[in-house]
């Protein structure tokens, strides 16, 4: 492999942007894991589709319609669930069925549109602007220090909420603020692995992770390297040899989860 | 004497069960109080209600004087061990990370090394909670309940399915929070002779509160030792 491809500045910020979103996904999708909300950013990614065609058909940037759409009916279906106390799996399934619900009726209205439907579905990371890396860097460095000040309520409303409550802890507010970081993260992800495969950042090497046994924070660091590493060596990859750096990318942190399996089988991971 | 909690004329309806009726009692400073009654009986509805987690009760509760629907300040002062602490059996956290839940400054944390050590857990600390045994994630969920220094306890039935060892660990913990820390307990329990040897107060629950004073006084009634005694007893043969 020639190391050429390094010093293009597309692949630069290919690499600075898919690491920031590494680290991202890893961190909120953490959280949505251990309240068994995987598939939370696989339905917010899914309404997003419903922001993107409104953004096309109103002649707005589709990405800040997406945010928009992605992050209210999150809220709205979070909402909706607490008050008349839905599942988790079943509100998940409303809000992935109503995005794209609207965002077909939406194309259909505007007699269908000519977007790259396929970057938006698959990522398109190595098309990545300035300006995109820019955002993508802010919000990242945004929700971390969110995450970091408030560690604490996180991971305790996460843990139990009864016991967070009883604690003082507002898990009502904390609540809302996980689906609102999830929703920023997933719609400022769809650049890098697209709709299709954004569960997977936000769920494999998390799930990775805890099968090490360890605490929290080490846990944590454990899924960003994966995540870190999947990302970097799947972008490299992927260019080497012409292929999608979406499915190079989920592949390897799947090859990630099947190594630690094994590791894991053959007695190496140990009970302390 | 000051009285840390006053209850006046609780009364919880749930949809199908009124689980509470019209139940009155006070807690002063120092008091250990076993509050005993059958399944169902309505102690972890009336523990729900004090700690602000059922919030539709009629009646009043107040802590250290003040109204609970006016301020939640008072859970400061409170530690909590649940029935049975639910949480996901893998959860990566350490026994070390969940007494750290507890704490509300990360400036007390050398705390916790005292707590852990105070509770016999301390070599466990670096170990996950879902893999320590039963009466072991209970000692943990006391560090928890104690690390901010709390000025009452409240434990809500703890000693269910747990090995005989652990709870007679468990009872001298109690015992030496409440004798040499002075911190007020309140728990529930379906074990009389527990409470007879412990506590030094005695609530009789059963929806409505049947007794309520000091222990010497209930377990000097024969008719109503016989009458909790038969009653829990039944209910714990249910449960089985
Ligand atoms: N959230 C709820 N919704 C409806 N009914 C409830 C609820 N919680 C408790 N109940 C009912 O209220 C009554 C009192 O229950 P509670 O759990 O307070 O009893 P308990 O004394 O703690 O029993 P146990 O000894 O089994 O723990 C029961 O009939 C129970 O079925
Ligand atoms: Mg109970």
């Amino acid at each position: 492999m020639s190391l050429e491809i390094l010093t293009f500045s597309f692949m630069h910020r290919a690499l600075i942007s898919g690491v920031a979103i590494a680290i991202l996904c890893s961190v909120i999708g953490l959280f949505l894991v251990l309240r068994r909300y995987s598939l939370f950013g696989d339905a917010i990614a899914h309404s997003s589709f419903g922001g993107i065609a409104l953004g096309l058909m109103a002649g707005v940037y589709p990405l800040w319609t997406a945010y928009g759409v992605s992050i209210v009916s999150a809220l709205i279906i979070t909402k909706i669930k607490e008050k008349y106390d839905i599942s988790g799996d079943a509100a998940i399934a409303v809000l992935l069925s109503s995005g794209i619900a609207v965002g077909l009726v939406i194309v259909g209205i505007s007699g269908g549109f000519t977007i790259d439907i396929f970057s938006f579905l698959f990522g398109s990371i190595l098309l990545v602007s300035v300006n995109e890396t820019i955002l993508i860097l802010s919000l990242t460095g945004i929700i971390l220090i969110v995450v970091l000040l408030l560690y604490r309520q996180l991971l305790y409303s996460t843990f139990n909420e009864e016991q967070a409550k009883v604690s003082g802890i507002p898990v009502e507010k904390i609540n809302y603020l996980i689906v609102f970081m999830a929703g920023l993260t997933v719609v400022t992800s769809i650049q890098l692995v697209g709709v299709l495969l954004i569960s997977a950042l936000f769920v494999i090497p998390n799930v990775t992770a805890i099968m090490y046994g360890k605490g929290f924070k080490t846990t944590a660091i454990l899924s960003i390297s994966f995540s870190i590493f999947s990302v970097v060596t799947g972008i490299l990859i992927s260019y080497v040899f012409d292929i999608t750096p979406a499915g190079t990318i989920v592949l390897l942190s799947i090859g990630l989860f099947g190594g630690t399996m094994g590791i894991k089988s053959m007695g190496l991971l140990s009970k302390n | 004497m000051l009285s840390v909690v006053e209850i006046e004329h609780l009364t919880v309806q749930y949809p199908d069960v009124k689980a509470l009726d019209d139940v009155s009692f006070t807690v002063k400073k120092g008091d250990f109080l076993g509050i005993i009654g059958p399944n169902g009986a309505g102690k972890s509805t009336l523990f729900a209600s004090m700690l602000g987690l059922h919030t539709k009760y009629k009646g009043t509760i107040k802590f250290f004087g003040k109204d609970i629907r006016k301020s939640k300040d008072y859970l400061k002062e409170i530690g909590y061990v649940p029935q049975k602490p639910i949480f996901e059996k893998n959860f990566p956290a350490t026994v070390n990370d969940v007494v750290r839940m507890g704490l509300r400054k990360e400036s007390d944390a050398n705390k916790i090394d005292e707590i852990l050590q105070q509770l016999w857990i301390h070599e466990l600390s670096k170990k996950r909670i879902g893999e320590l045994s039963g009466g072991q994630q209970q000692r943990v969920f006391i560090a928890k309940a104690l690390v901010n220094n709390p000025k009452l306890l409240i434990l809500d039935e703890p000693v269910t399915g747990i090995d005989q060892q652990s709870i007679d660990l468990f009872y001298s913990i109690l015992r030496e929070l409440n004798s040499k820390q002075k911190i007020t307990i309140i728990w529930s329990s379906h074990d009389l002779d527990a409470v007879n040897q412990l506590a030094n107060h005695v609530a009789c629950l059963n929806r409505t509160l049947f007794f309520h004073g000091e222990s010497d006084e209930f377990f000097e009634n024969d008719e109503l030792v016989k009458q909790y005694s038969e009653a829990s007893m039944q209910e714990h043969m249910h449960h089985h």
